[in-house]
């Protein structure tokens, strides 16, 4: 019985890997994104625009003769090192050829160092934008579509100074995100002439918001910036700060900026301003296009996730190779000048193009152009909020 | 004007939030101390009791709502409160029926029952984000302030608002209701008096006629009253989601220890006390100060005693200082 059963076990074995072979090679892509935790009401399209990149090279089936691409997702946490680490781990034992995350700072960092430097993974990140990454001793092995924070604060200094404010209080949530971007906003903002009255950190996930607000508005200023989260401690913030009449507009950076936001505080909202990583012109209305209903692809970093995923493709097809040392080197070359523009749904093209030996010069949906060691330059959209909406109103 | 201007700042950001949020962590306390003082062991599920009963609020809110039925002024959630303090009743009687009650017939140690409480915590933080999820839930409405900052300010020509929420307002109102409620029982009424008789001497009071499961239930219905009401108070005032209440644990013991384990004054009282010590210690005073000083004597900085960053820290040393010297706490409690 015993021999009977491991000859059957064998049997199966070698069909299956028989089976494998002739079905072409396939090329798993694993998805790192804090689906619960701070920024849960974001993941879900980010994750559905990445696996539409892999959807459309697999019905191309121009990737390395037909590869087949699937997504292999893991719950990061986005604030909780211990599990994005875990969630990583796991997906290298299930033997990913690449790693699109992780999405919130802290945890990319620490994914980073413990898991794909050891083991030689590349990660691209389509929303990690602490400064600290920048500077992260990384082998190559770490890229990301979105751009630093170090850029957001300048970028938030020159609306801030168009609208005439003079003096802001600054206020962001206790982590590397948190505390990069406010270091960030603050320096840009007294480089142009700007005061900064008080930066007090406040925690996620509090009962009571009333001590922080009340020395926020002690310390005064025209706006209040928020750099936190918009599912965590940013709105209780803004409830409280409301509440108390301290404030009537705020300033929203990146993390800020989401459908929920105005749906949890309601019409006082209206009037506040901010902006985040994103992009104008054909990339983002393609990509719209491609997603109908199946998602909202303007929702942010989404963009960034399609164009993280269709950069690990265009890299292997470049290096002919699934192997994250061979193509670590060719994700620069896909993504900028020079070469011929490749936007969303084109991605079979791009390609057919490098395996025919010539030069793409990836645009994607968020305009990358990857700049340093491998971060987005970073165009931004400024939004307000209008009538319960977060709109466009702009490009920087 | 400067000195109006100052007495407005301080009431509209340190008194009144402090009062408000004081309400709150006393109405928890005294639901803290009474499982302590009467069945003598630390409830851990007493935040998510307080979730959980406020879910049952928001859904019978939202199902007014829907009827079209609403209190005006006042938020529908006052309305159905009454039924989500039937609900957290029996949700209390069927847990320590199903739980409880096994390890209070083996006379267990307390240290065994604060486990068990914790287990019957994650129980009840998953029954509640599987029915409610782990969102934000809005379900207040009716007139938002009573005083408004912006009103204020037009109608006193102050340059200071005042603002002054209905939350804030019916948090206040209820908590002294209940408070003066609670004394009463406990003093005048046969059944109050017969709690306080088994919480000073078990034994006694078995020996005089009185029937623990009696004294253990009655227990159990004040607790669910006074979970129900404050949990409902804070989502109210802040918002309903269901971590948030997980968190309130922390300050909620930490009132009822100050104020001393077991002892109705000391919850109230420990309840303002870590209230205004989270609010004032790490407030910046600058406001008020420049209001009140001379031109000359202004203050350049924020004198702020410390960062809103170490408010959590406030309490837990003033929690140390009190328990070295006075280790039943402000108000003779029974020591941990």
């Amino acid at each position: 019985m015993k021999k009977m059963l491991m000859a059957t076990t064998a049997a199966a074995l070698v069909a299956t890997s028989a089976f494998a072979d002739g079905h072409a090679k396939e090329v798993k892509l694993g998805i790192l994104f804090g689906f619960t935790g701070p920024i849960e009401s974001l993941t879900g399209p980010m994750s559905a625009g990445a696996e539409m990149a892999m959807k459309e090279v697999t019905d191309s089936g121009m990737l390395l003769d037909g590869a087949k691409v699937t997504s292999i997702r893991a719950d990061g946490g986005c604030i909780d090192n211990g599990m994005a680490t875990a969630g990583a781990e796991r997906l290298l034992a299930e033997g990913i050829n690449g790693l699109v995350g992780s999405d919130c700072s802290g945890v990319t960092g620490a994914v980073l160092q413990n898991v794909a430097i050891p083991n030689g993974m590349v990660m691209i990140s389509p929303s990690a934008t602490s400064p600290g990454l920048t500077t992260m001793e990384d082998n190559g092995l770490f890229f990301r579509t979105s751009p630093s924070d170090a850029r957001e604060g300048e970028v938030m200094a020159e609306i801030l100074q168009e609208r005439g404010v003079k003096s802001i209080a600054l206020t962001y949530t206790n982590n590397d995100y948190g505390k990069g971007l406010a270091d960030a906003i603050e320096s840009s903002f007294k480089a142009i002439g700007g005061e900064v009255t008080i930066v007090a950190a406040h925690e996620d996930g509090k009962a009571d918001y009333s001590a922080e607000v009340g020395a926020l508005a002690s310390a005064g200023g025209d706006l209040l910036v928020v750099a936190g989260y918009l599912d965590q401690g940013g709105a209780g913030i803004i409830k409280s700060a409301l509440d108390a009449g301290a404030w009537e507009t705020f300033g929203l950076p990146g993390g800020m900026i989401g459908e929920n936001l105005p749906k949890t505080i309601g019409p006082d909202l209206d009037g506040s301003y901010g902006q985040i990583a994103g992009s104008q012109g054909n990339g983002i209305d393609k990509l719209v296009e491609m997603a109908g209903d199946a998602f909202d692809a303007t929702s942010p970093y989404t963009p960034e996730s399609y164009d993280a995923a269709a950069l690990f493709m265009m890299a292997m097809q470049a290096a002919n190779s699934t192997d994250p040392a061979d193509y670590k080197d060719k994700i620069l070359e896909v993504a900028n000048a020079p070469g011929e523009k490749i936007y969303p749904g084109e991605l079979g093209k791009a390609l057919e193009l490098i395996k025919a030996g010539k030069d793409v010069d990836y645009v994607g949906a968020s305009a990358v152009e990857l700049i340093g060691p491998g971060e987005s330059a970073g165009t931004y959209r400024m939004i307000e909020v209008k009538d319960g909406k977060n709109e466009t109103i702009g490009f920087k | 004007m400067d000195f109006l201007n100052a007495i407005i700042a301080f009431l509209n950001y340190v008194f009144i939030p402090g009062v408000a949020y004081g309400s709150q962590l006393a109405l928890g306390a005294l639901g803290v101390t009474l499982v302590y003082g009467i069945l003598r062991f630390s409830n851990f599920a007493h935040g998510d009791t307080m979730a959980l009963g406020s879910m049952a609020t928001v859904l019978m809110t939202w199902l007014f709502q829907s009827w079209g039925i609403s209190l005006g002024p006042l938020p529908t959630a006052l309305l159905a409160l009454p039924f989500g303090i039937l609900f957290t009743i029996g949700l209390l009687l069927f847990t320590d029926r199903a739980v409880y009650k096994f390890y209070r017939v083996k006379k267990a140690k307390p240290v065994i029952l604060v486990i068990v409480s914790l287990g019957i915590t994650f129980i009840y933080n998953g029954v509640t984000r599987f029915i409610i999820g782990p969102d934000d839930q809005n379900f207040f409405d009716g007139e938002r302030f009573i005083i408004s900052a912006r009103e204020f300010k037009k109608a006193t020509g102050l340059a200071e608002g005042l603002s002054f929420k209905t939350t804030q307002g019916i948090t206040i109102v209820t908590a002294v209701i209940v408070v003066v409620a609670l004394f009463w029982f406990l003093n005048k009424t046969r059944a109050g008096k017969s709690m306080r008789a088994y919480s000073d001497n078990e034994d006694l009071a078995l020996l005089s006629g009185i029937n623990p499961e009696r004294v253990v239930m009655i227990t159990w219905i004040i607790v669910a009253f006074l979970t129900t009401i404050a949990g409902v108070l804070y989502g109210l005032d802040k918002s309903f989601k269901p971590f948030t209440y997980f968190q309130l644990l922390l300050p909620i013991f930490a009132s009822a220890i100050v104020g001393g384990l077991g002892n109705p004054i000391g919850a109230i009282a420990g309840g303002f006390v870590i209230a205004f010590s989270e609010v004032t210690i790490t407030y910046a005073w600058k406001k008020i100060l420049v209001y009140l000083m001379p031109e000359s004597l202004e203050p350049s900085g924020l004198v702020q005693l410390l960062s809103t960053d170490y408010k959590f820290a406030v309490s837990f040393v003033i929690l140390l200082i009190v328990l070295l010297f006075k280790p039943t706490g402000l108000f003779k409690g029974q020591s941990v």
